[in-house]
C-alpha cells in the first residue's frame, strides 16, 4: 500500500485502476509491402473494426447523454467512410506499396492540415476529429487495445497536467477520477471536474510515477488522499465513505422543488452560473431558481468573427424561453486577460489582467457593445432578463453604459421592435475600487453581483493561475475579501437594491451561513452545487449566530 | 440534373453535425447531391470536403442533384434542408 497526499479539488471517492494519459503519439514507421492488395484489405478490415467501435460508442453515448452526444461518434463513422479520405489511403498503399499504418497516418495529417488552415475556429478544431479517427485506425492496425474500446473499462486518469481541451475531449463515461502531479485549484480543469462531479486530486508531485499504471487506487477528492494498492481496512473505510456520499446525493435529489428558505424563514434566491447554453439542462435538472451569471463570452469564443446581432439574439432568446419566468442575468462580453479572441486584435499587454478587458473593450468599441445590447434587449421580450456589466471601477463607466442602453432602447422603439420595459441593470463587483465606492454605484444600478474570483485576485494581488506555490498567498477566505463582500452588501441594502454573489465562493458551503448573515439576497453557484447549497440554506437559523459571525469580521 | 439554391440558416453553418445529417439524408437516393459555394464544390459523400467548403450562416449555396431519381430526390432534399433549418 502506498499513501500520498495531494490537494482535493473536486469532492467524491473514486476507486479503480490508474491509467496515465499519454499525449505523445506512437511513432509511425514506414515500410514497403510486397502485396499492396493484401495491405488494402488489412486497412479495410481495420476500418470495419473502427466502424464497429464507433457504433458501440454512439449507442452508449445515446443511452447516457442523448442524441447530440451520439452524433459526434456517428460523424466520426461518416468521416471514416469519406470517399476522399478512403481514396487518399488506398491510393497511397497501392501507388507507393507502403504499409497501411503509414498511409492512414499521412492521410490523417493531410486532412487535419486542410481543416487547421481554415479561417473558422470550429473547423480548425475539426482537425482533431480527423486525427482521432486516424489514430483509432492506427491503433487497430498495430493491434493495440483502443482507448475508446469498451474492453478498456473505466479508470482513474493520471497526468502531469491537463489542458481544458484535453479534459473536454476525454470520454467522460470512462473517467472515474483525476490525479494530477501539478495543476491548480482554480484552473479550468479543476472547475470542469467539479462541474462534471468527477473526483479529483491535484498537486501530487513526483510521487505520481508512471510505474503506477494499471494499479488499483482509491482517491478522496475532498481530503486530497490517494492510496495505491489499498489494504482491506483502507479500502473498506473509503468505500464506506463512497457509499455515504451516494446516499447523500440521493438525499440531495429529494431537495428538488423545495424552497430556499432557512429555518427562521429567510429566503434566498439560489441561482446557477452557466458559460454556454449546453449547460442549461444541468441548470434545470438541478432545479436552480434562475441564472445568476450567464457568461456571454461563448458566443465570441466559438466564432471566427464578431457574432451578428441575429446570432446573439437567437442564443439569448433560446435561454430566456427555456427559463420561462425565472430570471436570467446575462453578463455582457468579458474577454481580455486569460480569454483571448483573435479577431478582436487586442494589443499584447505585459499585464493583461490590468489591461484592455471586459467593459473597457465595450466602452472603447461602442459598435461591438451596441450590437450585443440590441440583441439582449430584443431577447428581453421572451423572458425575464437582467443585464450585468463586468469589471466596473468608476461611476462614469456605468453612467456611460446607461446612456448607451437608453440609446439602444430608443432605437428599438423607433424600429417598433418589442422589448421588455423591466430589464434590471446591474454590475459585477469585482474590483476593490467598486467596493470602496459601492454607495455611489448603488445609486446607479438595480443590483450588485460580487465576482469573488477576480475580487480576490485584485485585492490580494495574487494571480489565480500563477506560479506553483502561490496558493497559500491566495486565501479565498481572506479577511480582506470577506470584509469587502460585507461592505458591498451593506452599500446595496442602504440604497435599497439587491446584492448577490456569483463567484466560486458562492458554492463554498462553509461560508453560506456567513453570507446569509451579511444579508445576501442571491447566491449563484455551479449547477452541481445548487442542491448542496440548498441543503445548507434549509438547515440554517440565521438569527442564531449572526452577531458572532459578523463579529468575526472585525 | 436538377439545381436549386438554398440560403443557410443554421447559426453554426455547415458543421460536422449538419453535414453528417445531410449525408445520411442524401444517401437514401441514388442521385449524387453536390453543394457549390463560389468556385468550390463537394458532394455529400465527401463529408470532409463538404465541411471544407466553410459554408456559414447566410451563405447561399447551389445544390445539384444528378442521377436516375433526381426528379424525386431534388425536391425532397430541398424540403429536408428547410424543414430542418440547415
Amino acid at each position: 500500500m502506498i499513501a500520498m497526499q495531494g490537494t482535493g479539488v473536486s469532492a467524491g471517492v473514486a476507486s479503480g485502476p490508474i491509467r496515465f494519459y499519454r499525449r505523445e503519439r506512437a511513432e509511425v514507421r514506414r515500410w514497403t509491402v510486397e502485396d499492396p492488395q493484401a495491405e488494402v484489405r488489412r486497412y479495410q478490415d481495420a476500418a470495419a473494426a473502427a466502424q464497429e467501435q464507433l457504433g458501440a460508442l454512439a449507442d452508449k453515448a445515446r443511452a447516457e447523454a442523448g442524441d447530440d452526444a451520439a452524433c459526434l461518434f456517428e460523424t466520426h463513422q461518416m468521416m471514416l467512410e469519406d470517399l476522399d479520405y478512403v481514396a487518399a489511403i488506398t491510393d497511397m498503399i497501392e501507388g507507393e506499396s507502403v504499409n497501411a499504418d503509414y498511409a492512414v497516418h499521412q492521410a490523417g495529417q493531410q486532412f487535419a492540415e486542410m481543416f487547421s488552415a481554415m479561417d473558422d475556429e470550429y473547423m480548425r478544431a475539426r482537425s482533431a476529429d480527423v486525427l482521432d479517427i486516424s489514430s483509432r485506425l492506427e491503433r487497430i492496425l498495430r493491434g493495440e487495445e483502443s482507448l475508446g474500446n469498451s474492453d478498456s473499462g473505466p479508470a482513474i486518469i493520471a497526468a502531469e497536467d491537463l489542458s481544458p481541451s484535453e479534459t473536454v475531449q476525454m470520454d467522460k463515461s470512462r473517467i472515474l477520477g483525476f490525479l494530477l502531479a501539478g495543476g491548480h485549484r482554480n484552473s479550468h480543469t479543476a472547475i470542469l471536474a467539479r462541474t462534471l462531479g468527477i473526483p479529483a486530486v491535484i498537486q501530487l508531485g513526483e510521487e505520481l510515477k508512471p510505474e503506477l499504471e494499471g494499479r488499483t487506487a482509491i482517491l478522496d477528492g475532498q481530503t486530497g488522499q490517494l492510496v495505491v494498492d489499498p489494504d482491506e481496512a483502507t479500502r473498506s473505510y473509503l468505500e464506506d465513505k463512497q457509499g455515504k456520499e451516494r446516499e447523500a446525493r440521493r438525499k440531495l435529489e429529494e431537495l428538488k422543488g423545495q424552497p430556499d428558505v432557512t429555518q427562521d424563514g429567510k429566503s434566498v434566491r439560489l441561482y446557477a452560473n452557466i458559460s454556454s447554453p449546453a449547460i442549461l439542462d444541468a441548470v434545470i435538472s438541478n432545479d436552480a431558481r434562475g441564472i445568476g451569471l450567464f457568461r456571454s463570452e461563448f458566443l465570441y469564443l466559438e466564432n471566427s468573427d464578431y457574432p451578428t446581432e441575429e446570432q446573439q439574439f437567437e442564443a439569448y432568446k433560446t435561454v430566456l424561453q427555456r427559463m420561462g419566468t425565472r430570471q436570467v442575468v446575462i453578463r455582457t462580453l468579458d474577454i481580455g486577460a486569460d480569454k483571448k479572441v483573435d479577431y478582436f486584435h487586442l494589443p499584447h499587454e505585459e499585464n493583461s489582467a490590468l489591461g484592455m478587458r471586459a467593459i473597457r473593450i465595450c466602452l472603447s468599441r461602442p459598435e461591438v457593445f451596441k450590437t450585443q445590447l440590441r440583441a439582449l434587449y430584443r431577447a428581453s421580450a421572451f423572458g425575464n432578463l437582467a443585464i450585468m456589466f463586468p469589471m466596473i471601477a468608476s461611476v462614469w463607466e456605468i453612467q456611460e453604459i446607461k446612456r448607451i442602453c437608453a440609446a439602444v432602447r430608443k432605437e428599438l422603439e423607433r424600429e417598433k421592435i418589442p422589448f421588455s420595459e423591466s430589464v434590471e441593470l446591474g454590475i459585477m463587483v469585482e474590483t476593490p475600487a467598486a467596493v470602496i465606492i459601492a454607495d455611489k454605484l448603488a445609486k446607479e444600478v438595480d443590483f450588485f453581483s460580487i465576482g469573488t474570483n477576480d475580487l480576490t485576485q485584485y485585492t490580494l494581488a495574487v494571480d489565480r493561475e500563477g506560479a506553483p506555490g502561490l496558493e497559500r498567498f491566495s486565501d479565498t477566505h481572506h479577511l480582506a475579501v470577506l470584509r469587502l463582500i460585507k461592505m458591498t452588501m451593506d452599500a446595496a441594502h442602504e440604497a435599497g437594491i439587491w446584492a448577490g454573489i456569483c463567484g466560486e465562493l458562492a458554492s463554498d458551503t462553509s461560508l453560506t451561513e456567513l453570507f446569509l448573515a451579511m444579508g445576501a439576497d442571491e447566491l449563484s453557484v455551479s449547477a452541481r452545487s445548487v442542491l448542496p447549497v440548498r441543503s445548507v440554506i434549509r438547515s440554517l437559523n440565521t438569527n442564531r449566530n449572526r452577531e458572532k459571525l459578523l463579529k468575526s469580521l472585525e | 440534373m436538377k439545381t436549386f439554391t438554398y440560403t443557410i440558416q443554421d447559426p453554426v453553418g455547415m458543421h460536422a453535425r449538419p453535414a453528417g445529417k445531410l449525408a445520411k439524408e442524401a444517401a437514401q437516393y441514388q442521385s449524387v447531391v453536390t453543394l457549390l459555394k463560389g468556385e468550390k464544390k463537394a458532394d455529400t459523400r465527401r463529408l470532409m470536403a463538404l465541411m471544407g467548403l466553410g459554408i456559414k450562416q447566410g451563405d447561399t449555396v447551389t445544390v445539384q442533384v444528378e442521377g436516375p431519381d433526381e426528379d424525386t430526390a431534388a425536391p425532397a432534399v430541398e424540403e429536408y434542408l428547410s424543414a430542418n433549418k440547415f
